[in-house]
């Protein structure tokens, strides 16, 4: 190691004492932690899946009782949305956009810190009330009036109306960070054309997210003041309105799916030209089919509620912007394809496959939505499992696949070393195999008028054999992910050493050595295409010398980054990078606390847990803002 | 490409504002999602008004101007005094830079005040019926702001006592000033929609 870089080593590298783990800001580990919490949550969110179809597997079953069953599938989907999706795409977007970018951390690395967190604590929350049982069980929508407090007197839509609003802390401050940092603190040279379509699609995501999560808020905020304080926002009987819940809700819920959704065609964006050895074709149409689904997904919120009984003209028009939205994801489709056709050759490996994968069962998963848009076919099927399979084709199809081609294709960078190929290639096909069993007959009982949330059903009006398929599907799939955590473990191990550009591809974060370096880039790397590893003129600022590039070199133990302007990257400022840091956890940690509030006081002590929480919390935050002396001495403050 | 960019990192500056400086984007991104927040509170009063006869309800006295009136004004003249206070700092003057955010905070303290008092003499509460949950809910998330943007007021008066800013060094008052004036701004279609629009539609 040159004297150089242990210089940066010394500035950057978190030392392994447990205390300064805890408060570390690097974005790597950051991201690092939460995809695996995310994947726990996964992990959770699919043994209440099993449950549910052990239940179902027959007519007349007795493994659960309805509440149980009206527990579990309320938890499975709220896991799976808000506590495995984001957090897993936001675990990507942490550990790989500052990579990609060519940067040495994200915008804001202490905030960063700070909604990991958050994301963990709302998590405990929420699955906390599993210990005094009673589990939020109103649907992962959780519609009023039935989760009013007539309706629902315990606890449970407490746990979960508090556990969202506090996550939606960690998700703004996720998505403010990932807009800054894409804005301002990309490598010189590239400009906002030559951005990696991942970078586009985290963007786009960060942006939805700012502007649907005030909706969530402020509906969890009314449902929770009329549950406790006696507020008559959805109460009928006192000029409030039941429907107002729905209108925020879906305000928020359906730009949600394309929060899901972009980040992962934006990894599929990332791994087709890398496997046909050739760029992504109609790299500015994808772009911005990437910016107008973000945009037209707050437009069609209405037509999860063309059963409510809504004015025909409103329901022409969401029914119409629900058509349009098929064309930017049609845009992305035939890129893809085009790409495909038009590339040297196809180098078949697992990354490959799982997009594959993907392309077909979304064009399923997109047909089955297209027929929604159509109000008079929605109506004869809203409520059934036709809904319940189409949502889990595009949720699925559109994010799971993705997200197991992103780890095949990137764990080999996190970790240095090759996943097993051959246990990657079983993995797809038990997944794919697993997937269309379990999801495909839920159309099909579904036309024949199953039910959603329904905990058993009579013998005798054809549903059985069907139910029986997607139960047999769920324990497939269910191995495959079983599979592919056997396959990180022992390629952990064992793997052969992937060094630093395994694959032959073309963006920043395979410039760097496998796993990168605590500060990313010996040199700040000045990029000259889109494809900066393919062109042969970028500058990569490689680990290893000659490293190319701009040099950083730390003066003394301060980290510093380069701040570039907004659309040109051009360089405009040094930029002073905080150290470890304890505030994140502390006001994470203060701020649950206070929101124990929302729960009934079941020990006689909340006063005392929500004003200590406060006090933790605004101590923290006091701290946190207050700057260390290099920053006073040399920056703005 | 410019030249600067192959060069090395050493003429950089390390100090920036506004379009230069990420604090000043991290809190742009900020009032957009609180400016959304207030989208969708204010969505939620009219569309619960649209399903009403009449607006207020029977047996609620339409808002009164006597005390929001004068509140609305002294909480918009607050902006020109945080104004005052950043541009004074930005010519180096650390005496009006305090007294300016002083001023602020004072009148921002007066408008609280003055929301306590209509508050407290109120002939109807959040519970009597969905009006009484919007006003209050409306007006008192819009107070908490006022209240954030107060601290936020005193740590950075703290700072200017300390001598942590001058003429170059100054993005925490810039950020003070911006979420202050997004404070004051929405206040505007907060009083526009809950006092004005039930006189006029």
């Amino acid at each position: 190691m040159t004297a150089a870089a242990s210089r940066l080593e010394r500035a950057w590298e978190t030392p392994r004492e447990l205390a300064l783990q805890l408060a570390t800001v690097d974005h790597k580990k950051i991201g690092e932690r939460y995809i695996v919490t995310a994947y726990v949550f996964f992990v959770l969110g699919g043994i209440a899946a099993l449950l549910l179809r052990v239940q179902l597997a027959q007519s007349g079953e007795s493994v659960l009782g309805p509440e149980t069953y009206n527990q579990l599938f309320t938890m499975h989907g709220t896991t799976m949305i808000f506590l495995f999706a984001t957090p897993m795409l936001s675990g990507f977007g942490n550990y790989f956009i500052p990579l990609q970018i060519g940067a040495r951390d994200m915008a804001f690395p202490r905030l960063n810190a700070f909604g990991y967190w958050v994301f963990l604590f709302s998590g405990v929350l929420m699955y906390s009330s599993f210990l005094v049982g009673d589990a939020p069980d109103g649907g992962w929508f959780a519609y009023v009036p039935l989760t009013s407090a007539a309706y629902s007197p315990h606890a449970n839509l407490d746990f979960w109306a508090g556990g969202i609003i506090f996550l939606t802390i960690s998700s703004t401050a996720g998505a403010l960070n990932f807009i800054v940092t894409i804005f301002k603190m990309r490598a010189p040279g590239m400009s906002i054309a030559r951005m990696p379509l991942f970078v586009w699609a985290v963007l786009a995501t960060s942006f939805a997210l700012i502007f649907a999560l005030p909706a969530l808020t402020a509906a969890n905020l009314f449902l929770e003041l009329d549950r406790q304080a006696g507020t008559a926002f959805y109460k009928e009987a006192a000029g409030g309105n039941p429907l107002l819940w729905q209108h925020l809700f879906w305000f928020f819920g359906h730009p949600d799916v394309y929060i899901i959704f972009l980040p992962a065609v934006g990894m599929v964006s990332t791994v087709i030209p890398v496997f046909v050895r050739r760029p992504l074709i109609a790299y500015t149409m994808v772009a911005l089919a990437t910016m107008t689904t973000g945009f037209i997904g707050f437009g069609v919120w209405v037509h999860h509620m063309f059963a409510v009984g809504l004015p025909a003209l409103s329901l022409s028009f969401f029914s119409a912007a629900s058509m349009m939205i098929t064309i930017p994801s049609g845009v992305q489709i035939f890129a893809w394809i085009g790409t495909i056709w038009a590339g040297q050759r196809v180098v078949w490996r697992t990354p490959f496959l799982f997009m594959l994968g993907f392309i077909v069962i979304f064009v399923i998963g997109g047909l089955s939505g297209v027929m929604f848009a159509a109000v008079p076919f929605d109506w004869q099927v809203t409520d059934t499992y036709f809904v319940v399979a189409h949502f889990h084709y595009v949720l699925i199809g559109g994010a799971v696949f993705p997200i197991f081609g992103a780890f095949h294709y990137w764990v080999p960078k996190m970790t240095g070393r090759m996943l097993d190929e051959r246990l990657g290639i079983w993995t797809f096909i038990l997944m794919f195999v697993g997937f269309n069993l379990t999801f495909f007959p839920m159309h099909i009982a579904g036309l024949l008028g199953m039910p959603r949330r329904i905990y058993t059903y009579q013998p005798g009006l054809g549903w059985d054999a069907w139910n029986l398929a997607s139960t047999i599907g769920s324990f497939v799939l269910a191995a495959s992910f079983a599979l592919f955590v056997v396959n990180f473990f022992v390629s952990r191990k064992r793997g052969a050493p992937a060094g630093d550009d395994p694959w032959a591809s073309n963006s920043l974060e395979w410039a760097t050595s496998s796993p990168p370096p605590a500060y990313n880039f010996r040199a700040i790397p000045v990029v000259a295409s889109r494809d900066p590893l393919w062109d042969g003129r970028s500058k990569l600022g490689r680990a290893a010398p000659p490293a190319g590039g701009i040099p950083l070199e730390p003066r003394g133990a301060e980290r510093e980054a380069i701040e570039t302007s907004f659309m040109d990257a051009e360089p405009e400022r040094r930029l002073h990078m905080p150290a470890e840091s304890l505030e994140p956890l502390v006001l994470a940690f203060g701020l649950a606390l206070a929101f124990y509030g929302v729960l009934p006081d079941l020990l006689g002590v909340k006063i005392i847990m929500v004003s200590a929480g406060l006090l933790i919390a605004i101590g923290a935050l006091i701290s946190w803002t207050w700057p260390d002396r290099p920053a006073r001495a040399e920056a703005s403050g | 490409m410019t030249p600067e960019m192959t060069s090395d990192a050493a003429g950089l500056p390390t100090t920036g504002s506004g379009l230069r400086a990420t604090g000043w984007w991290g809190m742009v991104v900020l009032i957009a999602t609180e400016a959304t927040l207030f989208a969708a509170l204010l969505s939620s009063y009219f569309s619960l008004r649209s399903g009403a006869d009449v607006w207020p309800p029977a047996g609620v006295p339409k808002p009164e101007f006597s005390l929001a009136g004068p509140g609305t004004a002294i909480l918009l003249s607050s902006s020109a005094t945080m104004v005052w206070a950043e541009l004074s700092i930005r010519r180096g003057r650390q005496g009006r830079l305090r007294a300016g955010m002083a001023v602020t905070s004072v009148l921002g303290l007066v408008f609280l005040a003055i929301q306590s008092i209509e508050y407290a003499t109120s002939e109807f509460t959040p519970r009597t019926n969905a009006y009484g949950s919007l006003f209050f809910i409306i007006t008192g998330i819009h107070g908490l702001h006022v209240a954030v943007g107060l601290c936020m007021l005193a740590v950075v008066q703290l700072r200017a006592w300390l001598r942590h800013f001058d003429a170059e060094r100054n993005l925490a008052v810039q950020n003070v000033s911006l979420y202050w004036h997004f404070v004051d701004a929405v206040w505007i279609f907060v009083f526009a929609s809950l006092y004005i629009s039930p006189r006029v539609i």
